[in-house]
């Protein structure tokens, strides 16, 4: 289902769903053509999360992330050429290029840290979240993760202080592990946790903790707004964990899109290989928002294609700053060490 | 100028700077650990009980829990009690708090102090005797603190915690009973050696708890004739070598003590800066008085067998002079 909010932010949260689902299209594209270098993870099949969750925060939420962080970023409204600049290693990225896709971090958007270490924003999440409760101001901190953070030794310590202080945090875990790679149909996790559901977990430190399908955004954006709305009026932590099915693009360590998204795509995936056509029909967040939106009225598929080409163009224009931006001055490598 | 104990010097830095700065909040044990003065501890938390905080005993936990903070706008002190636990933190210390300013370009800043009392302390055997400043001094983005003196516990306490970048605060609970002046107020600026006995013949650089025995070293060797120059880096990171250069270029011999082990310790580091900027004002050999390359022994006369001991330490002194 829809989530339950008008049409212009529902028009919204469709071009963000897009705009990642682009980006990370082309940047698959750009790895494949040697046109940088490194690892990097990407978020498609998991915007359906992402963007409500993510729309529901207040501008002065402190935000924590991974390395699968650029959905989340593009989710705040980061703007795509600064961090692509970043990706590239570019003087105009975010991090002014000392991150890396791992890393990139608009502390303008609120994010204080993406980590690229498994597991390792949950307690600095958590001492975001001390810093706003002893203000008091109702702001919230946020941890954005994935089913593999838990099998961390970080987490339950983490669970258990912010649970103990009553912290004003929010887990949302992010489990893409649903049927995932290596893992035939049916058996658990991507990841090798004996406490499943992973909701086990949390509970276990008594913090309130559900599973949602992570595919639905109405049900994401309606979970996570009750569960927002208790954490800022001091009811303490949350985990929320949403179940996505992942991309089959992603199930190698090196992503490849079998089949580049179209709006078409979402009443026809006859043009995926066949092999991969029922995630693109029964597992893909954006295309399932595309076909409610205009079963519920709110535009037609010519609609969808303009905001479509206006994505793509954005991104076209991302990709061409990102490229035109020079590598940082050698000068770069030594300062930032100290304050 | 008064004179205080530094267990007293050490009370009143806390005390001033949770009546200073609401953004401090102290987080961990009592910055005492085990000894006596752990119990005036309680006076501060019971005068700022929403700026204490207990944490269970995770040290991955809150010690994470505290850069996250720091990021968010307070200025957090945390004590992990002795060293030898910072290994529990390891993960969020050097891959978290370390990094953030750099990898995030200048946006994010970390201003978190982590106190542990480190060293030999008597007794706490290979696992409570850790002395974690040599690893942590090859993790750019850490300040490096070690006081020796009540003037310097007072002084540096503050300027770490006033300080923008996470700071690692090595206390040495073998301090705790030292006396010593201490004035008002003042700050102690991070990167500054102090010169903590002039003398024309030899510098016996020291750091800690060494610098103490440095000192009885140098009062002792005095009748025999030897001038020692005690010195004391005071803060790893920043390292002041100017001060230390300028001992070096007036006495030409070079000793250098301190309680990490010796591979790639403290000490190492110390003598390959001194080597590579003077090595022309050298009449001898740097020697160095390290822990020697072992886990510590619980056993009494095995521990003072594998420190820096004032026996050692008189040897390396008297061998270059010699």
């Amino acid at each position: 289902m829809l989530p339950a909010i008008s049409k212009e932010p529902l028009l919204d949260q469709c071009r963000r769903m897009l705009l990642i689902r682009h980006f990370e299209e082309r940047l698959i594209g750009l790895h494949h053509e040697g046109r940088f270098r490194g690892h990097y993870h990407v978020y498609i099949g998991q915007e359906g999360t992402g963007v409500p969750a993510i729309s529901l925060l207040r501008p002065d939420d402190l935000l924590f992330s991974t390395h699968r962080n650029h959905g989340h970023i593009l989710a705040r409204g980061g703007d795509p050429g600064r961090l692509l600049a970043e990706i590239l290693g570019r003087r105009d990225g975010y991090n002014r290029g000392k991150g890396g896709s791992f890393h990139t971090s608009p502390r303008e958007l609120g994010f204080l840290q993406c980590s690229g270490v498994v597991g390792g924003i949950l307690p600095l999440g958590a001492g975001a979240a001390y810093a706003a409760k002893s203000r008091g101001a109702g702001q919230i901190a946020v941890c954005l993760f994935g089913d593999g953070a838990l099998e961390e030794g970080a987490i339950p310590e983490t669970f258990n202080l912010a649970s103990l202080w009553k912290l004003p945090v929010l887990f949302l875990c992010e489990n893409n592990g649903k049927y995932g790679a290596g893992n035939a149909v049916g058996a658990a996790q991507s990841s090798t946790m004996a406490a499943y559901p992973l909701t086990d977990l949390p509970q276990a430190y008594k913090i309130p903790a559900v599973q949602v399908d992570g595919t639905d955004a109405g049900v994401v954006h309606e979970t996570l707004r009750e569960n927002i709305d208790a954490i800022r009026s001091g009811a303490g932590p949350r985990f929320i964990e949403t179940l996505t099915v992942r991309w089959p693009g992603s199930e190698t360590n090196w992503p490849v899109v079998k089949a580049p998204t179209t709006v078409e795509l979402a009443w026809d995936a006859s043009g995926a290989p066949e092999d991969v056509r029922d995630w693109y029909r029964n597992s893909d967040p954006l295309l399932r928002f595309m076909r409610e939106l205009v079963e519920n009225g709110h535009v037609d598929r010519d609609e969808l294609e303009a905001i479509n080409r206006s994505v793509t163009e954005q991104i076209s224009a991302a990709v061409d700053f990102a490229f035109d931006s020079p590598y940082p001055d050698l000068a770069e490598a030594e300062t930032d060490v100290f304050v | 100028m008064r004179n205080l104990k530094y267990h007293e010097a050490k009370l009143e830095a806390l005390r001033e700077l949770m009546e200073e700065d609401e953004r401090v909040h102290l987080i961990g044990g009592t910055f005492f650990s085990l000894s006596p003065h752990r119990l005036k501890f309680a006076a501060i938390e019971k005068a700022w009980p929403d700026r204490v905080a207990a944490p269970p005993i995770s040290e991955l936990g809150f010690c994470g829990l505290a850069t996250g903070a720091a990021m968010a706008g307070l200025r957090p002190v945390v004590d992990v009690t002795t060293g030898s636990f910072l290994f529990e933190a390891w993960p969020q210390v050097v891959n978290e708090a370390a990094n953030v300013l750099y990898m995030s370009g200048g946006q994010v800043r970390a201003p978190v102090v982590f106190h542990m009392l480190h060293g030999l302390r008597g007794g706490g055997a290979a696992q409570h005797s850790g002395s974690p400043q040599a690893m942590l001094w090859n993790c750019p983005g850490l300040e490096i603190v070690l006081p020796s003196s009540p003037r310097d516990v007072k002084g540096l306490l503050k300027a770490a915690v006033a300080s923008d970048n996470p700071t690692v605060f090595v206390d040495h609970s073998n301090l705790f009973e030292t006396e010593g002046p201490v004035p008002d107020g003042d700050r102690i600026p991070l990167g500054q050696a102090d010169v903590k006995r002039p003398g024309a013949d030899v510098t016996l650089i020291a750091t800690s708890f060494t610098v103490q025995r440095a000192l009885a070293v140098a009062e002792a060797l005095a009748s025999d004739g030897i001038d020692v120059e005690v010195v004391d880096p005071r803060t790893l990171v920043p390292f002041d070598l100017d001060t230390i250069m300028a001992s070096v270029e007036k006495t030409g011999r070079v000793v250098i003590a301190d309680e990490t082990h010796q591979s790639c310790g403290v000490a190492a580091e110390i003598a390959a800066r001194i080597a590579e900027s003077g090595f022309d004002h050298l009449k001898g050999p740097i020697r160095r008085v390290a822990t020697l390359d072992v886990p510590v022994p619980y056993s009494q006369p095995l521990e003072e067998y594998i420190g820096p001991s004032e026996e050692r330490i008189a040897r390396a002194v008297r061998e270059a002079t010699r």
